[in-house]
């Protein structure tokens, strides 16, 4: 089946087999690959991302049901060479070690704060339950978040 | 002349990439030229514990769509393989005659795309014959029925072989005032990493296998990889993309992935295989799964004298490193932090029909001192006493000299009471005991537990040194080669700043490779945290190296002395002293060092042994006594890792550690049904430690060094694991002690904790 999807800006428009989730679409078919797959029970929040604005597992959604959406990668989050403060913030704060979870992890810490302007610590922690790291013990993951809020 | 760069909290190389595209795991790999054509690789895995197979028909796989071929160990002529660990237990890397587990690998399916292979792999069926399944460890070292028949016993390795004589018993204890026995069941956890496995293979046109994998050691799996495909190491290149976490369990090579190389070769096409989380959790080792039977006993005063544990190890389904944890990792760790004159230490490591066990972050080390200081603490609840105070009498006083304790463990230095006092101070204990009294005294249904736990480690066990190569470039860069492998712990910017700080050449302007066994051939990888006082002490004595082999050349242009020879590390040149105008940069020397082979030094730098970091831990907890719920409300760590390099990464390293020993004490848990069905089998089902179950971390600063390597460093890589399992574990118990609750296993779930308190009552 058709898909038109806008990916980080760009019109895109494939041909995917309909039980292509939008996870695979984004990885696969377009070759973004920043979105990492963590789980298969939609537990881990790995691969999290923005379809029109809005944080979402993209392994619980269809390629098919994105059709027409807007979606915000990892990949597209930095606007001409500058990281997105959010991004800034892992950085500085040593949010991320290996690596695997930190474009979910950093994709669903936008989206909280979003919703949630100046979460408190505990808000940031119940926020980010979905998103699963195995490396940092969430201590920096929850700092970044935290110093993310401050620098808005 | 700026100051040192070690020892300052540097941001890491690293992070733009994985920030703003992401890393490249092997599964990102979408460009490289030797997959172009790649098809997919799915396992089929076993459905049962343990089990005579009868038959493998794989016909009906083989017409599914997009199935290139459905291969089986008879098809592929597979041999048995001996484990490492005990040669007389041997296996086939795709089960053939019996299988051991549910998700033992049976056979493999090759198809176009990977959704093929999943689907193809429900329709091989298989004809069993079932054996009786010894999920328990006690059933499993009771019967009859053998899990390697070759090995005449379920019992894989003990260490009366080893000629430590067993146990005594209880005589053991005669001369003890007091005496308290437990018994803990440390139990059986999954690693989790974030990334599953993952590998990839292709033959190359000069005949040579590519093998990309996500590993914590390519030059380990060189050996094994070109083994099973029966071809000379020459003819291998083992090569590690970004690895998405280890945690011990991706050191070795898994049977998925040692054969990969001969499926590419069968099929005649590069081949692409990543497990599944649901295949993860039951294939990738799982930690712990250990059985301990303790006695502690000592005087009225609270002097412990006699201390005596039996390990039983599960090694799961396999005599993989998981067996050899407990005799080579427990026992020598066993007497903790404490100077008690008596210990008996017998493991003995089992079979069960469950997946094979690893080494998990501690590997051995947490167990022995989960069971030392559970077994204080009772100690001391029995006593009527403060657990600080009894630890406090038995701790060994600070040494800077190697001490031995009672079982033959030599330790490097320790200082184990200050530790203990500098935790308890920025815990504020006393402050914490004052309100667990309020408490208590208002009957609240919200008790406060505390916990404590002082521990001593082992790290930097595994391997005598590390190589290392530095090179510098004729634009004045340098590049790094290192033996060790990171996955998440940094290297990039550690072994950048070792670099830099010995050379002058600027953190940016060097880049390190690693975790490829052609152009890094000698390495022991990641673990047993051992990378910076091996690897980067070897990256810090080779550059240290080079510099002075760039100095006589350096003499030669400029017609001097090499004695007289200076680095200015600020501008990254060489000059006779008292003359800088005239100087020779790091490109100069290595455009003349061209017709020479390049400037560059390599070496293997030995080390005279472990380091034994040490530290204590002080976690705070609130249970609901009507629902046994259990919030970890605070957390003060104090870990000693000797000099610190980058106080930024052992930072994270002890946050990271400390959640993963709580998870162990509070939540986590691999569980099978009696008929050895998994039932944690998905993050779903497995309680995978989340934000919102942890409390931030207090991290005390405390720096030992360690006379053992250059750099004065000792690992820190699973200290936090090590110190915060048994505070919380205690702190749990801690809560509800007043209601006559003395030991509760761990994971402490809202269960567990609510059924000890109704026994209590």
């Amino acid at each position: 089946m058709k898909v038109s999807i806008t990916v980080n800006g760009t019109a895109y428009e494939n041909d995917v087999e309909p039980r292509t989730l939008l996870v695979q679409y984004i990885r696969e078919t377009l070759g973004l690959t920043g979105t990492n797959i963590g789980c298969d029970t939609s537990s881990c929040g790995a691969c999290s991302l923005h379809v029109d604005g809005e944080s979402v597992k993209s392994c619980t959604m269809l390629a098919a049901q994105a059709d027409g959406c807007s979606v915000t990668t990892i990949e597209g989050l930095a606007q001409g060479g500058e990281m997105h403060p959010m991004q800034k913030a892992f950085m500085e704060n040593h949010g991320l070690q290996c690596g695997y979870c930190t474009p979910g992890m950093v994709m669903a810490s936008i989206s909280l704060l979003k919703e949630n302007p100046n979460p408190t610590e505990e808000e940031v922690r119940i926020g980010l339950e979905g998103n699963l790291c195995r490396c940092t013990g969430y201590h920096n993951i929850v700092k970044s978040v935290l110093a993310a809020a401050k620098a808005q | 002349m700026g100051g040192s760069i070690l020892g300052n909290r540097v941001l890491r190389k690293e992070d733009p990439k994985f920030l703003t595209t992401g890393g490249v795991y092997v599964d990102d790999m979408l460009d490289e030229p030797l997959l172009v054509g790649a098809v997919h690789v799915t396992y089929v895995r076993s459905s049962v514990a343990h089990a005579i197979i009868n038959s493998i028909d794989t016909s009906d796989a083989a017409q599914m769509p997009g199935v290139i071929a459905v291969l089986t160990g008879a098809d592929l002529g597979l041999q048995p393989v001996p484990s490492s660990f005990n040669p007389m237990a041997t296996r086939t890397l795709l089960a053939m005659d019996k299988v051991r587990y549910v998700g033992e690998p049976v056979a493999a399916i090759v198809s176009e795309t990977r959704e093929q292979g999943e689907d193809a792999s429900e329709m091989v069926i298989v004809d069993y014959d079932f054996l009786e399944p010894l999920i328990d460890l006690e059933q499993s070292m009771a019967s009859s029925t053998l899990i390697y028949e070759s090995c005449g016993s379920n019992v894989v390795f003990d260490t009366t072989v080893l000629g430590i004589p067993e146990n005594t018993g209880d005589a053991y204890f005669a001369d003890c005032e007091v005496v308290v026995k437990g018994r803990y069941i440390n139990q059986r956890v999954a690693p989790c990493p974030l990334e599953v496995r993952g590998a990839a293979a292709a033959w190359g046109s000069d005949g040579r296998l590519v093998q990309w994998l996500s590993t914590q050691h390519a030059q380990g799996a060189h050996a094994p990889i070109a083994a099973t495909n029966g071809v000379d190491v020459s003819q291998v290149r083992v090569m590690t993309p970004d690895v998405g976490g280890g945690f011990g369990a991706k050191i070795g090579a898994y049977p998925e992935e040692l054969l990969l190389g001969v499926i590419a070769k069968r099929i005649g096409r590069p081949v692409r295989w990543r497990e599944t989380r649901s295949e993860s959790m039951v294939a990738l080792g799982h930690g712990r799964a250990q059985l301990q039977y303790v006695t502690i006993g000592g005087t009225k005063q609270g002097k412990v004298t006699h201390y005596q544990l039996h390990a039983i190890q599960d090694s799961g389904a396999w005599v993989d490193m998981g067996t050899i944890l407990a005799p080579f990792m427990t026992r020598p760790m066993s007497s903790g932090v404490y100077d008690i004159p008596n210990i008996e230490c017998r493991t003995t490591s089992v079979v069960t029909n469950t997946t094979p066990t690893v080494a998990y972050r501690g590997a051995g080390r947490p167990e022995a001192t989960a069971a030392i200081e559970r077994a204080m603490d009772m100690f001391a609840a029995e006593l009527g006493m403060d657990p600080a105070e009894v630890r406090r009498i038995n701790l060994i006083p600070k040494f800077l000299e190697p001490h031995t304790t009672v079982v033959g463990q030599t330790y490097d230095v320790g200082d184990y009471e200050e530790s203990l006092n500098k935790v308890l101070a920025a815990a504020d204990y006393k402050g914490w005991r004052a309100k667990q009294a309020e408490r208590r005294a208002s009957n609240s249904s919200k008790q406060i537990g505390i916990g404590i736990s002082v521990y001593v480690e082992i790290t930097g066990g595994v391997g005598n040194g590390e190589s290392a190569k530095v090179e510098v470039l004729e634009d004045g860069r340098a590049i790094v080669y290192t033996g060790t492998s990171p996955h998440g712990q940094g290297h990039d910017t550690s072994w950048s700043m070792l670099t830099s700080e010995q050379t002058g050449i600027p953190m940016d302007r060097i880049e390190l490779v690693w975790g490829d066994t052609d152009r890094v051939p000698i390495g022991t990888g990641t673990m047993g945290s051992r990378s910076l006082q091996q690897g980067g002490n070897a990256v810090f004595a080779v550059a240290g190296q080079l510099v002075d082999k760039a100095k006589s050349v350096a003499a030669r242009l400029l017609e001097a002395n090499e004695a007289d020879i200076v680095l200015d590390k600020d501008r990254g040149a060489f000059h006779v002293a008292g003359t800088p105008a005239v100087s020779k940069t790091w490109a100069d020397l290595a455009v003349a060092e061209k017709q020479s082979g390049g400037l560059v030094h390599s070496d293997v730098i030995g080390v005279a042994g472990a380091t034994f970091p040490f530290g204590a831990h002080v976690a705070i907890v609130e249970v609901d006594t009507e629902t046994g719920k259990v919030r970890h409300i605070a957390h003060t760590a104090c870990d000693d890792a000797g000099k610190v390099l980058n106080p930024m990464l052992l930072e994270g390293q002890i946050h990271g550690g400390v959640a993963q020993g709580a998870a162990q004490a509070l939540l986590e848990e691999v569980c099978y049904d009696p008929d050895g069905n998994p039932i944690t089998s998905n993050l779903a089902d497995y309680a995978f430690i989340s934000a919102a179950e942890l409390p931030s971390v207090t991290v005390v600063h405390m720096e030992t060094p360690t006379p053992i390597n250059l750099i004065g460093a000792k690992g820190i890589g699973e200290s936090g694991t090590i110190g915060a399992t048994p505070a919380l574990q205690s702190a749990v118990v801690d809560a509800v002690s007043h209601l006559g609750v003395r030991h509760i296993d761990m994971p402490t779930t809202a269960e567990r904790v609510w059924s000890a308190i109704q026994q209590a009552r």
